[in-house]
């Protein structure tokens, strides 16, 4: 196959997949083989895309013109392959969670729950191959809406209220900012597509630029800048596997891509230079402030909404640095923090799973009764923090690196603050774990590990994360690949 | 002569025929037949009108004279691309309308007045052809009258008592109108002395600014306005789409008003010509601010009602104020969104009020007259009725403008025509009140989907097929033009390029 016929395929895919999740709906057997052979497939697929874009090459596909000299089209560069790589990867191992969690939970509608999933992949896809900003905003707000159904999954008053917050921050946010600073982009420079260097006129007046740049950031609040976070804590009410995959790898991680995008194929690193000050001040700000925030929140998955937060800013900033180095570091970033956080949202839903326990403070002694899930937790918090040997310390590495290159001393300064507070927030749970005694009222509820396709999950994105800290090899080539470095 | 040359007359005369003839035949299966058929024949006759224009060059028409008579003696029908684009969308949402009719019209109407119904329907779907076609001012007014009259008898048909009083306030309003746009016409006539629009446009540049000319002006500003629903001169509009039978509220949502928007861009580039209208008198600014009005006080009444069809209601006087805002603009990008968004809103418009029609029928009890689709008997309903459920909110998604919609397209142009005229401010605008259009559309996702139905109501109820079919038709209309645009934005832009042009 041509590599534009793999690409074809890698679109299409998911949505043939809901389709025949949708068909195979009375036989939930058949309907999880639907969901993982898909998930395999389009994996595949994707890997397929890589040795032709190592050697240079940029597969390309358009679809139709809506608008005329704006196509929907697609186009593989090097970071869309590695965010496809992400979260195609990861959603073999979700399906293989959500079956244990779904099941073991007793949830309904699970047909229309596999289904939005699919089609939020297919969407999270389509984003990270689209070739100019109108398909990437087109998909953008395509997997806001395929993803409303699995945030108020359960239908409860909760789920409404959480579900208003997502689409009200997430549309808003994307109709009053983001479609303006598209259109500003095409008013101005006649063109959406993302080119190496940039399509900004070099001349651009610098708040004009400034402003544009404003709009981008704070409309792409996918990737939970604040003041435009407060959806992803609310999208917590969603069931667990939906907040492993689509809140703490697709969703979020679609809105740092754009991110990563415009500022690389958009405005490219020249045009930028010296406007990003006031961007490096507000993501420094989020990293700190949301890991004070998570520093106090008892519920767990309350912690790592903010934990996320926090570290998607990490990217951010990285990408206000300007540095080569930094926006290696920003590309590693997206990876490294998908698998660490989809471990420990696996971890906290396995909890929840076998224990009920949704709280940190009931978490005493919890590592005894499931030693395999809490192991799994420390290495995705070690990622978090980042230390060896896990990934999350290679792609913070490159991000040190490049603020010291620029001698960018606050945000060096703040990477260091947030280091320290990130082990304020993650060391305190693996201490009662392992080293706190059970509490009396835990200790009359006994319980063993989670279902096995929850452990087994676990344990492959876990062991994912020690893996890329001594392989890093594709992930950073392909970060290297666009930044033009050698 | 070949029956192709005969077209343009034909497009009005099939549904004109079918009227007397369900009249004649009295029996309501077999009137629905024939002004289906008529329907049908309508549309078959605007794609052929549309593939005829289509081979002609840009900016040309075809022009047939009504019984020979050359103009501007004689009636004259002038077929151009934005006369063939809203032939093709009224004879189109007819023909659907009507074919999924029949379930909807067996319960909300008495038996024995079916035949009137279709009847009345067929006259009302000849007019605004009519009204469309024609070249000649005074037969504007004819057929506006013919269609006016026909859609008041169609929205008293209702089960609802209230459909009457609703009924007699639009034709009390509707008078008005029609009676201030035959003043406006009779003014033109006596200064120019000529009812054929384009001699009249020839003959009025020499007294443009005489004052009869500038009183025809305002007459027919207003006149056409109170038709097309323009803020402030709306109050007919909720409660006439309310309380009328489901299938009329589609039919007149979707075509209606579109075609007095139609007639209100005639008359002011094709007649008056734009340096009278936009240069000479202050109507682009009032225009500009009655349509902002619209788009925020009508979407934000949506959001606080509680029947259904009076939401979409209360959503089509707010878009209406997208179209109205994009002629203020007079440019060929602002012109080509109102365009584009008259046939984009149509559409889902169509879709939505059919879709309900659906939803009353899944809520009916057995025997009973249907009840008012409120907020508090939709709970839970899209486990009943989720294609019909889903399809409304496919249709809500083109009314927010979602990429992806036809709805999108409508928006980026009409932003676009903001952006060149020099008023960003605007674009802010623009966009808000799409917020607006997502608090109203999701006050209806979150009753269907997130409540759960009240207990001895989950059997599944799905509309009848005869109903889905037209109606799913429709909202894979407003996924399909917001993708490939080439039929309806392609002749919005080239009908604006030649309007827009030929005022200079």
């Amino acid at each position: 196959m041509t590599p534009e016929t793999i690409l074809a395929v890698a679109l299409v895919l998911p949505i043939a997949g809901a389709l025949g999740i949708a068909l195979a709906g009375k036989v939930p057997n058949l309907r999880e083989g639907v969901t993982l052979s898909t998930a395999v497939l389009l994996f595949a697929c994707v890997v397929q895309l890589l040795d032709p874009v190592m050697l240079g090459g940029r597969p390309e596909l358009v679809l139709l013109e809506p608008l005329p000299g704006l196509p929907i089209a697609f186009r593989v560069e090097p970071l869309g392959l590695l965010f496809a790589l992400v979260a195609s990867g990861l959603w073999i191992v979700n399906s293989v969670y959500s079956i244990g969690y779904m099941r073991g939970n007793g949830e309904g509608h699970q047909t229309r729950f596999y289904v939005c999933f699919a089609l939020s992949l297919a969407s999270a896809i389509a984003i990270a191959f689209a070739a100019n900003l109108l398909t990437l905003f087109l998909f953008y707000e395509v997997l806001t809406l395929i993803t409303y159904p699995l945030v108020t999954h359960s239908g409860t008053d909760q789920a409404r209220r959480g579900g208003r917050t997502y689409l009200a921050v997430l549309m808003g946010t994307s109709v009053l900012l983001l479609l303006p600073a598209v259109l500003f982009v095409w008013f101005v420079a006649g063109t959406t597509d993302f080119q190496s260097g940039g399509i900004l006129p070099a001349d651009m007046d610098r708040g004009a630029v400034m402003i544009l740049l404003a709009l981008f950031l704070f409309g792409t609040a996918k990737a939970a800048l604040m003041p435009f976070h407060r959806w992803l804590p609310a999208a917590m009410v969603a069931p667990t596997p939906v907040s492993a995959l689509l809140h703490a790898v697709a969703v979020v991680k679609a809105g740092v891509f754009t991110v990563v995008k415009v500022v690389v194929y958009v405005f490219g690193l020249d045009t930028l230079a010296g406007a990003t000050d006031w961007l490096i001040g507000i993501a420094g700000f989020t990293i700190v402030a949301a890991s004070v925030v998570a520093l106090n929140a008892d519920n767990l998955k309350r912690r790592l909404a903010y934990s996320t937060v926090s570290q998607l800013s990490y990217v951010v900033l990285a990408a206000a640095l300007l540095a080569p180095l930094s926006l290696i570091g920003a590309a590693l970033h997206i990876a490294a923090h998908a698998l660490g956080k989809i471990t420990l949202f696996f971890a906290a839903g396995a909890i929840y799973t076998a224990a009920h326990k949704t709280q940190v403070s009931q978490l005493d002694g919890i590592g005894q009764r499931m030693p395999w899930t809490m192991t799994a937790f420390a290495i995705g918090a070690l990622s978090m923090i980042g230390l060896p040997p896990a990934v999350g310390f290679v792609s913070k590495w490159y991000i040190v690196s490049g603020a010291v290159a620029e001698a960018q001393w606050f945000a060096l300064t703040v990477i260091l603050l947030s280091t320290l507070l990130n082990a304020g927030y993650f060391l305190p749970i693996i201490y009662r774990a392992f080293l706190r005694p059970l509490s009396v009222e835990a200790a009359a509820h006994p319980h063993g590990e989670a279902p096995l396709p929850m452990v087994a999950a676990l344990t492959v994105t876990a062991a994912g994360t020690l893996a890329l800290f001594f392989f890093p090899d594709v992930p950073l080539a392909l970060a290297r690949q666009m930044t033009a470095l050698p | 002569m070949s029956l192709a040359t005969h077209l343009p007359a034909l497009q009005v005369v099939l549904p004109l025929v079918s009227a007397p003839l369900a009249v004649l035949l009295r029996h309501g299966g077999v009137a629905f037949a024939v002004v289906t058929a008529g329907a049908w024949a309508a549309f078959a006759t605007a794609i052929g009108l549309w593939l005829e224009v289509g081979q002609l060059e840009h900016g040309a028409f075809i022009s047939y004279h009504i019984g020979n008579w050359a103009p501007p003696w004689g009636i004259e029908y002038r077929v151009d691309r934005l006369t063939s684009l809203v032939l093709l969308l009224v004879s189109g949402m007819a023909a659907l309308v009507l074919t999924a009719s029949r379930a909807s019209v067996e319960r909300e109407i008495p038996r024995e007045s079916h035949y009137l119904f279709y009847a009345m329907f067929g006259l009302c779907l000849a007019g605004l052809l009519g009204i469309t076609i024609t070249a000649d001012a005074f037969n504007v007014f004819v057929f506006l009258e013919i269609s006016s009259l026909s859609s008041y008898v169609l929205i008293a048909l209702g089960r609802d008592r209230r459909a009457l009083a609703a009924a007699y306030r639009y034709l009390i309003m509707g008078s008005i109108g029609a009676t201030f746009i035959v003043i406006g016409i009779g003014f033109l006539y006596l200064m120019t002395g000529t009812l054929n629009m384009a001699d009249m446009a020839a003959r009025i540049g020499a007294i443009e600014s005489s004052r009869p000319v500038l009183a025809a002006l305002a007459f027919l500003t207003v006149g056409i306005s109170l038709k097309l629903a323009l803020f402030p001169l709306h109050q007919w509009l909720p409660n006439a789409y309310t309380y009328a039978p489901s299938v009329v509220t589609a039919f007149l949502a979707a075509t209606a008003t579109k075609v007095s928007v139609y007639v209100l861009i005639r008359f002011y580039f094709s007649v008056f010509g734009e340096s009278l209208v936009f240069d000479k008198l202050p109507l682009p600014q009032i225009m500009l601010w009655l349509s902002l009005f619209a788009m925020f006080a009508a979407s934000f009444t949506a959001i606080f009602q509680d029947n259904l069809k009076r939401l979409f209601a209360y959503s089509s006087v707010g878009q209406m104020g997208y179209i109205t805002l994009g002629l203020s603009f007079d440019s060929v990008n602002g012109l080509a969104a109102s365009i584009v968004h008259l046939f984009n809103h149509g559409i889902a418009k169509g879709a939505v009020f059919l879709l309900i029609g659906g939803l009353v029928l899944g809520i009916a009890k057995p025997g009973s007259a249907p009840p008012t689709p409120s907020f508090d008997r939709l709970a839970g309903l899209a486990k009943r009725m989720p294609l019909t459920c889903l399809g409304i909110v496919i249709a809500g998604l083109s009314l927010i403008g979602v990429p992806g919609t036809a709805g999108f397209i409508s928006k980026w142009y009409l932003i676009l025509a903001a952006l060149e005229s020099g008023q960003p401010w605007l674009v802010g605008a623009v966009l808000l009140s799409s917020l607006l259009a997502i608090a109203y559309v999701w006050r209806f996702v979150e009753v269907a989907y997130l409540r759960s139905p009240a207990p001895g109501h989950e059997a599944r109820m799905e509309a009848p097929l005869s109903l889905l079919i037209p109606a799913w038709l429709l909202v894979a209309g407003t996924i399909w033009f917001g993708l490939d645009t080439s039929l309806s934005l392609g002749s919005a832009l080239e009908a604006a390029g030649a309007l827009v042009r030929s005022g200079r």
